[in-house]
């Protein structure tokens, strides 16, 4: 019987059925929506805000500073040109890290087509920031540094608390995209001095069409979307009620059990990566070995291509990914492994691998028994020996 | 449920002709490291009862993506025994129409096979002295230029896979 192993958590996790239990009354029964002044509508409207009351709790935010958004893409969009419109008389200076998601990179350089300037930090071959470069690059001008917690290609943990209080003590404001950090790694944002803040459901079982972006008070940022004045003024949309209180109940599961697991997945994590690296010759990790999310592993492997590689995976009931340019849409490899200093042919022979709540052992067990066989035959088709 | 078709994915895992030829006729080489996806191709001329040339043998080496290795697979079984006229004759519409649905961004790699094909018999031709028509000729020069801007912004890529490929 074909084997059906999810290892892409990182991309999307499936919605746990305690969260799909919580979000079902709010499709049929209490549908309503929560601008209207009928009862429906204020049903609605306090799950609304019990469920933006719960979200806080585990970061230490007041409620008033969640936002609810449809994604962390456009969370993140927000946050830096939000911020970045709202701002510019103080300054049009941006710092991010040249590992951060598409999205925050693809809103920085809209940012500069309109005047703004951004400085890329340089990453070192782990992907970490470094904390002196931090402060170097910090000037008058500069408005907001923006860092990703948590990377989801490499797994790399930056040091956001440290990151945090550089930019608090020079007067600029810090955001970091926590979309695979959130709920998985314990974040206060007040110790850590973070001003702006981004997660997302889906990447934690709940539903997709759910995220958030946390805005310390006092923080002014403009709206991108215009309309019905929806959460407080910043994101006009009818609000996606099931969504988030799914998003709600996700997060509380997190609350409770992101010991247990992250005790789970490092050993399985681990076991995976110390497997192949014994096992495969000319087999790399890529990402800090330790600074890393429980869940995450990246590899790459000399004269192999990882396109070739997820789909050999694939036709074996294995779900992988790849930084590799034939797998993107714009051809390119990624960014974020070029951005350690590894070169096109390396980049293009990587894997990832992400584990999560519903990953067995047998599942590590059988990727190491078939992921050899499957790079000895695809160097037998390579021209590089 | 496969992002390729079935005619692909039989080729992808379990390639036809792969190997690299000791004494070629023809060697040609087509793809480049910045996109990922690097062919071999290695052709053996004959000649058939008519005393037309013919492709013998065909063999060839694939660093790339599943459409990348299926394509070349796909295209020596296409030319396998094919006079050296009719091999020419071979366009990428045709890979395309074999595997089906494909996602544009791949089409490139159906070129780029076609692209090695023309180059070993251009290799053959010019080895061998014998006369090389307008076509070919223009063929060839297009892939020569495209491969010279590549190396022109990406430098040292010509280097790079020259020892790879000797397995350093």
């Amino acid at each position: 019987m074909k084997k059906n192993i999810y290892m892409d958590y990182a991309a999307t996790t499936p919605v746990d059925p305690r969260v799909l239990r919580a979000m079902l009354p709010y499709f049929t029964k209490k549908f309503g929506n929560t601008m209207s002044f009928h009862s429906f509508g204020q049903e609605a409207k306090v799950a609304l805000e019990e469920s933006r009351e719960q979200i806080s709790n585990l970061i230490n935010a007041k409620p008033s500073e969640i936002i609810f958004t449809g994604s962390a893409t456009e969370s993140n969009n927000l946050a830096l040109k939000g911020m970045a419109l709202a701002n510019q008389g103080k300054g049009k200076h941006i710092i991010i890290s040249p590992i951060e998601h598409d999205c925050v990179l693809e809103s920085a350089k809209w940012l500069a087509s309109q005047g703004f300037k951004i400085t890329q930090l340089a990453v070192d071959k782990y992907g970490l920031v470094n904390l002196v470069d931090v402060k170097r690059a910090i000037k008058p001008e500069t408005i907001l540094v923006s860092v990703i917690h948590a990377s989801n290609e490499i797994g790399t943990v930056q040091p956001i608390e440290e990151i945090g209080k550089i930019c608090r003590t020079k007067g600029v404001l810090f955001h970091t995209d926590c979309a695979q950090s959130f709920g998985k790694i314990p974040i206060d944002v007040n110790k850590m001095n973070i001003d702006l803040l981004t997660a997302s459901s889906h990447k934690i079982y709940g539903p997709k069409g759910a995220a958030l972006l946390f805005i310390r008070k006092g923080v002014k940022i403009l709206p991108i979307l215009h309309g019905g004045g929806h959460e407080s003024g910043l994101r006009s949309s009818t609000v996606n009620v099931p969504a988030i209180v799914g998003f709600a109940k996700a997060a509380q599961i997190y609350q409770k059990e992101w010991q247990k697991e992250t005790k789970k997945l490092t050993k399985l994590r681990d076991k995976l990566i110390n497997g192949v690296l014994k096992k495969i010759p000319g087999s790399y990790l890529n990402g800090h070995p330790r600074n890393r999310l429980s869940n995450n592993i990246n590899l790459r492997f000399d004269k192999v291509e990882g396109e070739s590689i997820v789909i050999q995976l694939d036709l074996l009931g294995v779900a992988a990914a790849t930084g590799s340019a034939c797998s993107s849409a714009k051809l390119e490899p990624s960014h974020v492994l070029l951005a350690l200093g590894l070169k096109p042919e390396q980049a293009h022979g990587s894997l990832r691998l992400s584990l999560g709540r519903f990953t067995k052992e047998s599942d590590i067990n059988y990727v190491l028994k078939v992921l050899p066989g499957i790079i000895k035959n695809l160097r037998k088709i390579s021209p590089f020996k | 449920m496969s992002i390729y078709s079935k005619e692909v994915i039989k080729h992808f895992k379990t390639p036809q002709n792969v190997g690299r030829m000791k004494n070629p006729s023809g060697l040609g080489r087509a793809g480049n490291m910045v996109c990922g996806d690097i062919m071999y191709l290695y052709i053996k001329i004959g000649k058939n009862r008519q005393g037309k040339e013919i492709i013998k043998d065909i063999k060839f080496e694939t660093y790339g993506c599943a459409i990348a290795i299926a394509n070349t697979s796909l295209l020596t079984t296409m030319i396998k025994g094919k006079t050296l006229e009719d091999a020419q004759k071979v366009t990428k519409n045709d890979l395309v129409k074999k595997f089906g649905q494909v996602p544009l961004i791949k089409i490139h790699c159906s070129m780029l096979a076609v692209d090695a094909l023309t180059e070993a018999i251009y290799d053959y031709f010019k080895k061998t002295r014998k006369p090389i028509s307008p076509e070919l000729l223009a063929k060839h020069e297009r892939i020569e230029k495209e491969a010279e801007e590549i190396e022109h912004h990406h430098a040292g890529l010509v280097e790079l896979e020259e020892e790879l490929r000797k397995g350093n």
